[in-house]
């Protein structure tokens, strides 16, 4: 049976048939605030912009485990940093107002110095102990966070920060509704334009790195680190950089976060969210740009979509069997064990991923090759 | 070519390689023999920068390059195969041997040296596209080959390269390292197949416990009765 994504690959050959899905999923994107907020109302518009956010995030996270295997349990405080960073430069707090287009760069760069920080002393460490530093490094930054309001407040601790500015482009708000040619935009849909656009640019970044040198380098220290060393790979060096590069994502992420929400505490930056970003990474196909955003995608619209199954029930039985909360958490825990069951390499694999996980079923079904078939 | 003055390298606390003099003149094709554990491995991944010396020096073409990390050695025609192989299993072959010339310039030099790998290799060539992981275990060492020699290295460092093999996998890879010697490539080859490595080295050293035990021609090592004892088996 030819699966949709064999046939996919014959379609994918024809020219014309690559543009066209090109071009309809540029429309679907451009009037995707319209529809959904149409269809399902202005919540899911501002889910669609957090999808967003979570795709750089992930794909900030891609370039760290994905391409070079270096496991980081810790990733959402690049994402706090970000968010902290602007939320402190542009609110109330020390009445500092800094212009965005000045705090998205730096706020990056700003991310990028922490992950040289934690990738400098873990440059020796691998799999399960990196992932334990990692770990630890995440928590300390949220700790930070939550403590550094004495004696000098600098992060207003648990409270967080209030009254962060919205992104603001020169004289264009884009807290306020606009209008163009007779539709109207409000913040929600200025928004998710904005980080539509700076998606967009992630994921060019990230398909130019993926077939760079740097990016063969990546992946030849994810497949063994002392071979790579040995073909002439300035391992070091390129390790921090992946850190340096998948912190920056995160960063621009955070920030973004801070001008959305206009308030950050340290309470969004748990180490469940550095699990969740994982999971989407993991989920959709490591390493592999679309599966990558595929797995962010669900993992982001499926926990909102299965709010609903209080209100489902009441409507199927006439009364709610079990809380939705509960319920939605053990959906979403055997929709994941289900998908890692089945289909082990992501939902959506690179091809190489795919073959290697083919190769495995087909010696597992045969019985490994001897060595002594190489002497044949 | 390359000259080696009293090396040590240790792990934390544990002295792995204790003091070692060892040199090797170009186009020698030299080996470096021992039992498990005596310092072998240790000893080359030193010389191949992918670990500091604790004390000692190591020259290279009459460059002091004790303190250079693996990646320059490589551009100044160092390499090593490492032992167990390292190839980069999830990808393709071709793509290792990309890999070999990642630090090289010479764009147009590089094809020809792929041609080059696949004709010494025909099984790489008719497994290009293959990932690497799902090569036998000689084709790996093989491709490993190939992958160093893709760097055009004027000293290239083997680790074990028989290791696993079956033995007329064994046979092969000794006579593509003749034959690479023979082509002006300059050889240090660690081994535990002592007899072999002998047999197809001009000189060799006997390390033990973390000495140079013995240094000799390779026959009057062959000949030796305490390395036929203890090495050959007799």
């Amino acid at each position: 049976m030819p699966s949709l994504l064999d046939r996919w690959q014959q379609l994918k050959r024809d020219r014309r048939v690559v543009w066209a899905a090109y071009i309809a999923l540029a429309l679907l994107l451009v009037a995707l605030p319209f529809v959904t907020d149409w269809a399902f109302g202005r919540t899911w518009v501002r889910i669609a912009a957090f999808v967003l956010l979570y795709v750089m995030l992930a794909l900030g996270l891609n370039i760290v485990v994905g391409y070079a295997g270096l496991l980081d349990l810790g990733y959402v405080a690049f994402f706090a940093v970000g968010a902290y960073f602007y939320a402190l430069l542009a609110s109330p707090h020390f009445d500092v107002h800094l212009p965005f287009w000045l705090l998205l760069p730096l706020g990056a760069a700003f991310a990028c110095v922490f992950g040289v920080l934690l990738g400098a002393p873990t440059l020796r460490l691998r799999g399960d102990y990196l992932a334990i530093v990692t770990l630890g490094f995440g928590e300390i930054i949220r700790i930070f966070l939550v403590n550094l309001n004495a004696p000098v407040n600098i992060t207003n601790g648990p409270q967080g920060i209030n009254l962060i500015d919205p992104v603001r482009l020169g004289d264009f708000s884009l807290a306020q509704t606009h209008s163009l040619l007779g539709a109207s935009f409000p913040a929600v849909y200025n928004y998710y334009y904005l980080f539509l656009v700076l998606t967009l640019a992630v994921v060019f970044v990230s398909l130019r790195l993926e077939d760079s040198r740097i990016g063969r380098a990546w992946v030849a220290i994810r497949e063994d680190e002392v071979a790579a060393a040995a073909t002439g790979i300035n391992t070091r060096n390129v390790k921090l950089l992946a850190f340096a590069m998948g912190a920056s994502f995160g960063g621009v992420s955070g920030g973004l976060f801070s001008g959305f929400q206009g308030f950050v505490s340290p309470e969004s930056f748990t180490i469940i969210e550095s699990v969740m970003i994982l999971c989407m990474v993991v989920l959709g196909g490591m390493g592999h740009i679309p599966g990558v955003i595929l797995g962010t995608v669900l993992l982001v619209v499926l926990p909102e979509a299965l709010r609903h199954l209080g209100p489902w029930q009441q409507a199927l039985f006439g009364r709610v069997l079990a809380d939705p909360a509960d319920l939605r958490l053990l959906v979403f825990g055997l929709a994941l064990i289900l998908v890692m069951m089945l289909r082990p390499s992501g939902l959506w694999p690179s091809s190489t991923r795919r073959r290697e996980f083919a190769a495995k079923g087909e010696e597992a079904r045969h019985g490994k090759q001897s060595v002594y078939d190489a002497a044949r | 070519m390359l000259e080696v003055r009293g090396l040590k390298v240790s792990y934390g606390g544990i002295t792995a390689v204790k003091g070692i003099d060892l040199e090797v003149t170009a186009g020698e094709l030299v080996t470096l023999i021992g039992a498990n554990g005596a310092g072998k491995t240790t000893t080359l991944k030193a010389l191949a920068g992918l670990l500091r010396p604790a004390a000692g020096r190591i020259h290279y073409n009459g460059d002091d390059v004790t303190a250079l990390p693996a990646f320059q050695l490589v551009r100044r025609g160092l390499a090593l195969v490492p032992e167990g192989r390292g190839v980069f299993g999830r990808l393709t072959v071709e793509e290792n041997l990309a890999m070999g010339a990642y630090s090289r310039r010479d764009r147009a030099r590089i094809g020809a040296d792929f041609d080059r790998v696949y004709e010494r290799f025909p099984r790489l060539a008719e497994r290009r596209r293959q990932l690497a992981g799902t090569l036998s275990g000689g084709e790996q060492q093989m491709l490993a080959i190939g992958r160093a020699l893709m760097s055009r290295p004027s000293l290239l460092l083997l680790d074990e390269p028989s290791m696993g093999l079956a033995p007329l996998m064994v046979q092969r890879i000794f006579e593509t390292i003749r034959r690479i010697a023979a082509e002006g490539v300059t050889l240090l080859l660690v081994e535990q197949n002592a007899k072999l490595a002998l047999e197809a080295c001009d000189r060799g050293y006997v390390m033990e416990s973390g000495v140079i035990a013995l240094a000799d021609s390779a026959p009057r090592l062959l000949a030796n009765p305490q390395v036929r004892q203890a090495y050959l088996g007799e």
